[in-house]
């Protein structure tokens, strides 16, 4: 019987417990979607919580490919979205699934691959780097989500004009950091944004093999989703979020963020 | 090799220390699984009994579907249950989808089954001259169900047990309904395949220590109540 007190005990204590930390979580949440990139650079956990304190906002953040990202904006599952496919975030925009669009901060995306760089790409440019890991049918992991890195992977395919199949080519349908380590594991090739890559560099193989090429420019976008379409959302903290990721404050983070001594992303609010 | 001892270590200062990140993981775990297994013991357990005492039509189908249900796939409680709490969905004007409440009402289906399921066999076990005897006592409807369920009551806690080792250890609800939120609805299996996706193992093998343990603890009262039931 004893046991049983125990435990009628604990489940009351538990309840309780919960309830408590409901009414203490009763202040302001705002939803966000982003892409896997900034949460895992780790950007977000200092661009954040300082919105957080002075407004007295949570802010909930969903870490999703920037597809799934826009997908959970246009549904109004979350209040605003921070991401970076820049033709889908105008449509997006343009469809009336969001309004006031900001432009946030820019890095840009390499091609990585094993250091012996067996499809011999190192010194091409982005599209003929593909092209040599297609003809020499050497592994290339895709992120396969629809994320602004797979976008900006299907553009560089199309101009190669080749419909990337085979058993060289690999769709992870994952986030940016496990697609990484997927790569390093299989000693493949890999489109990353620089941000990631740099706050994995200790933990993979992979070295940089194609960079600066211009059509690897990655510029990040926020953006409120539209109230007229979704009248419940967090309209007033979502335009705050905006206002302090663009701000002086905001963006002085973000351009002194770093990992491992090097700078992530590049802020361009003011140009 | 390295890294995994590595990981070992710091794992281990995690728990010794109770890290705060850690602790607040571990809460968010125990707070949602505590939550749907009572919310499924209160539907699955009388459930379970009234299959297991009453006769009626269809009592043969009923019981089936529930064993099948034991099985049910997370990522399918995942998908059915998003389609309907999404802004877009039936239920959207909630705003339920990545909260805790999400995370609840999928796990509380997830258990549900089991609970109901193990209720009705643990009913079924106990001798049929219990009902006899509190009837014969003078005992009313209520009161002879009762005196069942407390005939029965070890292997009723095993049925919730069961369950909540069920709940506490699933991922494809928490991650779906849940989101990964930090501080909110990040749980310990979630976070163990978000720092597993990041490359780092102290905080996804600190938290692997804890669930592992709570499996075993689980284990051995599973044990403890099926013995006392003996």
């Amino acid at each position: 019987m004893k046991l049983h007190n125990i435990l009628i005990s604990y489940l009351a204590l538990s309840i309780i417990m919960f309830l408590l930390s409901s009414s203490v979580l009763a202040e302001e949440r705002l939803k966000m979607a982003t892409t896997t990139s900034t949460e895992n650079s780790g950007l977000l956990y200092v661009l954040l919580p300082p919105f957080e304190k002075e407004f007295n906002v949570k802010v909930d953040v969903i870490a999703v490919g920037t597809g799934k990202a826009l997908k959970l904006g246009e549904n109004g599952d979350v209040d605003v979205v921070f991401v970076h496919a820049r033709a889908a975030e105008d449509e997006f925009i343009n469809e009336g699934f969001g309004v006031n669009r900001r432009d946030v901060m820019y890095n840009d995306f390499i091609i990585v691959g094993p250091k012996d760089d067996p499809a011999g790409i190192k010194g091409n440019s982005a599209s003929e780097s593909l092209k040599k890991i297609a003809e020499g049918k050497q592994y290339f992991i895709s992120r396969g989500d629809e994320s602004g890195t797979h976008k900006k992977e299907k553009e560089l395919w199309k101009l190669t004009r080749i419909e990337p199949q085979g058993k060289w080519y690999l769709e992870a349908g994952q986030g940016m950091g496990a697609t990484l380590q997927i790569a390093d594991e299989k000693k493949a090739y890999c489109l990353v944004d620089r941000g990631t890559y740099i706050a994995y560099e200790k933990k993979v193989d992979l070295v940089i093999l194609c960079e600066g090429d211009k059509i690897l420019f990655n510029p990040y976008g926020i953006m409120a989703v539209n109230p007229k379409r979704h009248p419940h959302m967090n309209y007033t903290y979502a335009m705050a979020l905006i206002g302090w990721v663009t701000s002086p404050q905001g963006q002085k983070i973000i351009g002194e963020f770093k990992k491992e001594g090097k700078v992530l992303f590049h802020p361009t609010a003011y140009q | 090799m390295d890294y995994i001892l590595e990981g070992l270590g710091n794992a281990l200062k995690m728990i010794v220390s109770l890290d705060s990140e850690m602790a607040e993981i571990v809460f968010v775990s125990v707070k949602i699984s505590t939550i749907s297994i009572i919310l499924a013991t209160l539907a699955g357990v009388p459930l379970g009994f009234y299959v297991a005492i009453r006769d009626f039509w269809g009592k043969r189908a009923a019981i089936t579907i529930l064993n099948t249900l034991m099985a049910l796939p997370t990522v399918v409680i995942g998908l059915l249950i998003y389609s309907f709490i999404s802004r877009r969905g039936p239920l959207g004007v909630l705003g339920l989808l990545y909260t805790p409440w999400a995370m609840i009402i999928g796990q509380t289906i997830l258990a549900f089954p089991i609970v109901a399921a193990l209720s009705l066999s643990a009913t079924q076990g106990i001798d049929k001259r219990v009902e006899k005897t509190a009837l014969t006592l003078g005992a009313n409807n209520l009161q002879t169900a009762l005196f069942i369920l407390m005939e029965g009551k070890f292997a009723l806690f095993s049925a919730i047990i069961a369950g909540f080792g069920r709940v506490f250890a699933e991922v494809g609800v928490s991650m779906m309904l849940g989101g990964n939120i930090r501080g909110f609805t990040r749980n310990i299996t979630t976070a163990i395949a978000f720092e597993t996706g990041k490359g780092e193992f102290a905080l996804g093998i600190a938290l692997g220590m804890i669930l592992l343990t709570v499996a075993f603890s689980i284990n051995i009262l599973f044990h403890y109540f099926q013995k006392k039931r003996m």
